[in-house]
């Protein structure tokens, strides 16, 4: 440290705005500069960074076997409740773990202490009894404050499955706070600056907003000490900005900690750190304090960490969304505002993590895509794709003009100006159970409880499409405002109970809000509606009168075609239901978007509808995302991907998901050739308004082999609707559901 | 439940006002594939009918006529439509496939002239049997043919066909070339049936002797057509060939790549 103390920390940098207001992105834009080459400069792994990723993977069959490695059972976490952690503590150059080991998961029982208890029993550890005293009687959790206020028919609504997923059990995620803040002006920096803030509110009335305003504040503050208190234990003073490209990674590094520590949250999203990154990199490397091996050893150090993020929860929450998620997502490429790429030397050393570490779903690495690109990044992430299905694309053109250049992903779809924007993750409603309500007057198809207001069934043998288009329109009006209810319920409680004090203090004051709604079923409920249009759907009912089965005459038109027969349906029912979704009044005045995406709750979703007018059985998995429904889409992911590119963005700014599957041979014959067709079809479905794609590039026999032979394949990775997991950390059912998929041979 | 998903879709409106009699074609299916069918992205049409019956064929749903649907060149050009902005932006263009396309040289002539005129890149993918029926018009709105050699000498061709003869298509080869029409050579390869030596260098030395050849592709045999024959009650000839191994392809690609052609 010595050595590096007398430097300036913002030496060499292009001035701007940035130096005298907290504003990263003004930053970026003054200093980022785009690399337009080849990857041909990377550089492979180097003996310590095997040695340090060895020592992980040598732990990583254990943690398989039993779930989860270790866990501190006793210690509620904390920013600064665990000790220095290490890996190797000789041969790390980025520092710091979430508790004092690697892969020892701590509690996090403010989010709920249901979770973690049912965690603890599920993997064979006791519940600590002081720990469920004082969350029992001393301090109450957001999942008790949640349950406490919801009402009887968000309960009824959510028992049936019809809205699933909620984050009322557990930490919401999706928050990014803008880690890059401290290193660039240091955690005193940002304390003033908020204490700034805080003052600006004295002279106003103490209204409830004001008073939450200053103790959310207030707690942003307090947690910033915390943030320099851990640091501390590792040896470092981030009181003051880094001053070179190790220090702004170990900074922003340990300000993400700090909120891994704070938070179990569903999605913890990393933002989009490479080009800020890239800066420092560029400063060392002309300095003579770097060379390109050093440099890229850095990144992988920093990506070692991030791969062990990790959270202690229930086995049925880790089947609902597949293997051990943290989306610990990072946004890389995209445009700037003048149309110059936002590509630099540090995107491609991300992206050689795959290589030099292996192939892992964490981090998502995710590329904002444009056709505007320069070639040489284009086709490294064709070729990363093509060799490790890791990563997945978004549209830049798209994102760039409804946020801005300086936009992240949190969790797998969800665009956010970094420091600007937060969400409230709001899980998804179940159109296609929608649907079947409507046919059944608000009766639930399985239980036959009356979940939705009671309404005259729809009658007559066979479906008439005006009846149940009418029936589903009020069945989505009692949908948009029961789920945007619970919703409301849930972020107020945690705000209150468990809100997020380190991520918030790295946002700006006031920050806009968004209400991220989601739903599930899209295609299913888009055929459905289709066989009852083109096709004749009579009904089977059973003794009670209950519509439990449907027979289909006919052809009808499937969504994933091509084909705006069926399309168009997919295109109202989106509009239609953003629209109810919009109309309703959300907590703090939020801003309400919408998602078509599901991870791989498909799966479970599918498994609690009953039969669908489309064919589809009872039980069967959705399609996930917004893919059309498995095997329906006949004329290639070209074809499927036209139609999901129709879905509008602007109804949907939460995000769209299509997750493709093609084998190499797919992709042409040569492995150049298959570069540019895959860069090809990526810059054609951003052109056409695709918002997302997952690529992956396997066979179906390696899966198939995958599922046998679990051993052989530790880092086989899989993309599923927004993320990448471990294949062979997909539940048997879920193995199934991927290689059933469609798997376009022929892309 | 009898219903099930279908693309087919209802007719277009036909274009207004009086017109000469445009050629009517049985279109089998239509279909989008990546660097399979062509160079990049490509809408491929399948015409319906083929005058061959070869052992390994995958798509014996294609034989007859009879089975395609009736469409207008107006109808596929309204399909291509709606892929040619992303064919433009992805690079790639529109390829007639079959069934054999130049049993239905008019509509498949029109269809090339239509897409050609687009400014699309456009493949035809023939066996070359019923090359004489390819007309020049229809060949200047051919940017590359892929052309199916699938024997060396006539009496293997005879035995991989069943009906055809190679005389036709080594003439229509050496016309491509005469009048500069870029040629991808596909040869499928089929243990016990296309792997001896010597056919493979007869086919090897055709391609080496035409001048317009960019490519040979080695297509190994497989057996996923299979289940078409078992929906059609046929039996396939094929069902116990095992597709070629690794050491065989490589033999059959290093013959082609020893007389310098590209190989893939």
């Amino acid at each position: 440290m010595t050595a590096t103390e007398a430097l300036h920390p913002w030496r060499g940098f292009r001035d701007g705005p940035w130096r005298e207001t907290i504003d990263v992105a003004d930053f970026v834009r003054h200093n980022h500069e785009p690399y337009l080459g080849d990857a041909a400069f990377l550089s492979g792994p180097t003996d310590r960074t095997r040695q340090v990723w060895g020592r992980l993977q040598a732990m990583f069959p254990e943690e398989r076997r039993r779930g989860v490695y270790d866990v501190d059972a006793a210690t509620p976490s904390t920013i600064t409740s665990h000790g220095p952690g290490y890996i190797d503590r000789e041969r790390e150059l980025i520092v710091g773990l979430q508790t004092d080991a690697p892969l020892r998961r701590a509690i996090m029982p403010q989010g709920g202490l249901r979770m973690v208890e049912t965690a603890l029993r599920a993997y064979g550890r006791e519940p600590d009894p002081d720990v469920h005293r004082i969350f029992t009687r001393y301090r109450r959790t957001h999942n008790d404050a949640v349950f406490d206020a919801y009402p009887e028919d968000v309960l009824r609504a959510r028992r049936s499955h019809v809205i699933t997923g909620l984050p009322d059990a557990y930490g919401r995620g999706r928050i990014i706070g803008d880690y890059r803040r401290v290193a660039l002006y240091g955690v005193d920096r940002l304390i003033a600056e908020r204490r700034a803030h805080k003052a600006a509110l004295d002279d106003r009335p103490s209204t409830d907003e004001v008073i939450r305003d200053r103790e959310e504040l207030a707690e942003q503050i307090r947690a910033l000490g915390e943030l320099k208190e851990m640091a501390a234990a590792y040896g470092f003073d981030i009181s003051r900005p880094a001053v070179t490209g190790q220090q702004a990674i170990q900074w922003l590094y340990f300000a993400y900690l700090a909120a891994t520590k704070e938070q179990n949250g569903a999605a913890m999203s990393l933002g989009r750190t490479a080009g800020f990154v890239d800066v420092y990199l560029r400063r060392d490397l002309a300095e003579g304090r770097l060379d390109e091996t050093a440099a890229q050893e850095l990144v992988d150090d920093f990506v070692i960490k991030l791969r062990i993020i990790r959270f202690l929860r229930t086995p049925e929450y880790d089947q609902l969304f597949s293997g051990d998620p943290t989306w610990v997502t990072e946004t890389l490429g995209g445009m700037d505002a003048d149309g110059r790429p936002l590509v630099t030397r540090t995107a491609f050393r991300y992206l050689q993590t795959l290589y030099n570490l292996g192939p892992a779903p964490e981090p998502n690495l995710t590329v904002l895509w444009s056709p505007r690109l320069p070639d040489g990044f284009k086709r490294f992430c064709a070729q990363v794709s093509l060799d490790t299905s890791a990563i997945q694309y978004e549209n830049d053109e798209l994102i760039r003009p409804a946020y801005d250049d300086d936009t992240a992903i949190a969790c797998c779809v969800s665009a956010m100006r970094v420091g600007r924007d937060m969400q409230f993750f709001g899980a998804r409603a179940n159109l296609a159970k929608a649907l079947l309500y409507a046919i059944n007057g608000g009766r639930d198809e399985v239980t036959g409880e009356q979940v939705a207001p009671p309404a005259p069934p729809v009658g007559g043998e066979t479906l008439d499409y005006d009846e149940v288009l009418a029936a589903y329109d009020r069945t989505l009006d009692w949908l948009a405002e029961t789920y945007v209810d619970a919703l409301n319920v849930i972020h107020h409680q945690h705000d209150r109970y468990a809100y997020e004090r380190l991520e918030m203090a790295l946002h700006d004051h006031p920050v806009r809000r968004f209400m991220a709604t989601g739903i599930a079923g899209l295609s299913v409920a888009v055929d459905s509606l289709s066989a009852i249009r083109y096709g004749r759907v009579k009904v089977l009912r059973d003794e009670t009168g209950l519509a439990v089965d449907y027979a289909v005459e006919g052809e009808f038109p499937t969504y994933g075609n091509n084909d705006d027969r069926a399309d168009e349906l997919a295109v109202r029912l989106v509009e239609t239901f953003a629209a109810k979704l919009r109309r309703q009044r959300t907590y703090r005045d939020a801003e309400l978007t919408m998602s078509v995406l599901t991870i791989t709750s498909n799966v479970v979703y599918g498994r609690h509808t009953g039969n669908t007018p489309d064919g589809r059985r009872a039980g069967e998995p959705f399609a996930p995302g917004a893919n059309p429904m498995n095997g329906r889409d006949i004329h290639g992911l070209v074809a499927a991907a036209l139609s999901v590119a129709k879905l509008p963005y602007d109804a949907a700014r939460d995000g769209i998901s299509l997750t493709g599957t093609v084998t190499p041979d797919g992709l042409g014959h040569t492995r150049q050739e298959r570069i540019t067709n895959l860069a090809g079809v990526l810059d054609g479905y951003t052109d056409a308004g695709g918002f997302h794609l997952n690529v992956n590039v396997l066979d179906r026999d390696t899966l198939v082999d995958a599922m046998a032979h679990p051993e052989r394949y530790p880092q086989l990775t899989v993309r599923v609707s927004g993320y990448a997991v471990n294949f062979v950390r997909l539940t048997p059912e879920q193995q199934r559901d991927v290689i059933s998929r469609t798997f376009h041979g022929s892309l | 439940m009898t219903g099930r998903p279908s693309s087919a879709r209802p007719a277009a409106t036909p274009a207004a006002g009086p017109r000469e009699a445009a050629p009517i074609g049985a279109v089998h299916s239509w279909d989008t594939s990546v660097g399979v069918d062509g160079p990049g992205t490509r809408f491929v049409v399948f015409l319906a009918g083929c005058p061959l019956r070869c052992r390994y064929c995958h798509s014996p749903d294609t034989w007859y006529r009879r089975s395609g649907r009736t469409r207008t060149v107006d109808e596929v050009l309204a399909e291509v439509a709606r892929y040619r902005r992303f064919i433009e932006v992805a690079g790639g263009g529109v390829t007639i496939s079959g069934g054999e396309p130049l049993l239905q040289p008019r509509f498949t002539g029109e269809v090339l002239r239509r897409c050609h005129a687009l400014g699309l890149h456009t493949a035809l993918d023939t066996s070359g049997f019923l090359g004489v029926r390819a007309d020049d018009a229809l060949l200047d709105a051919t940017d590359l043919v892929l052309l199916d050699i699938k024997a060396g000498n006539p009496v293997t061709y005879r035995r991989v066909t069943g009906t055809g003869r190679l005389a036709p298509t080594l003439r229509f080869a050496r016309r491509l070339a005469d009048r500069g029409t870029p040629i991808w050579i596909r040869y499928v390869l089929v243990p016990g049936l296309t792997d001896d030596a010597d056919d493979v260098a007869r086919v090897a030395d055709v391609a080496a002797g035409l001048a317009t050849v960019d490519r040979v592709e080695v297509l190994p045999f497989h057996r996923l057509g299979a289940h078409k024959y078992a929906e059609l009650g046929l039996a396939f000839p094929l069902a116990d060939t095992a597709p070629p191994s690794p050491e065989l392809l490589a033999r059959v690609r290093g013959q082609f790549a020893a007389r310098g052609l590209t190989v893939t």
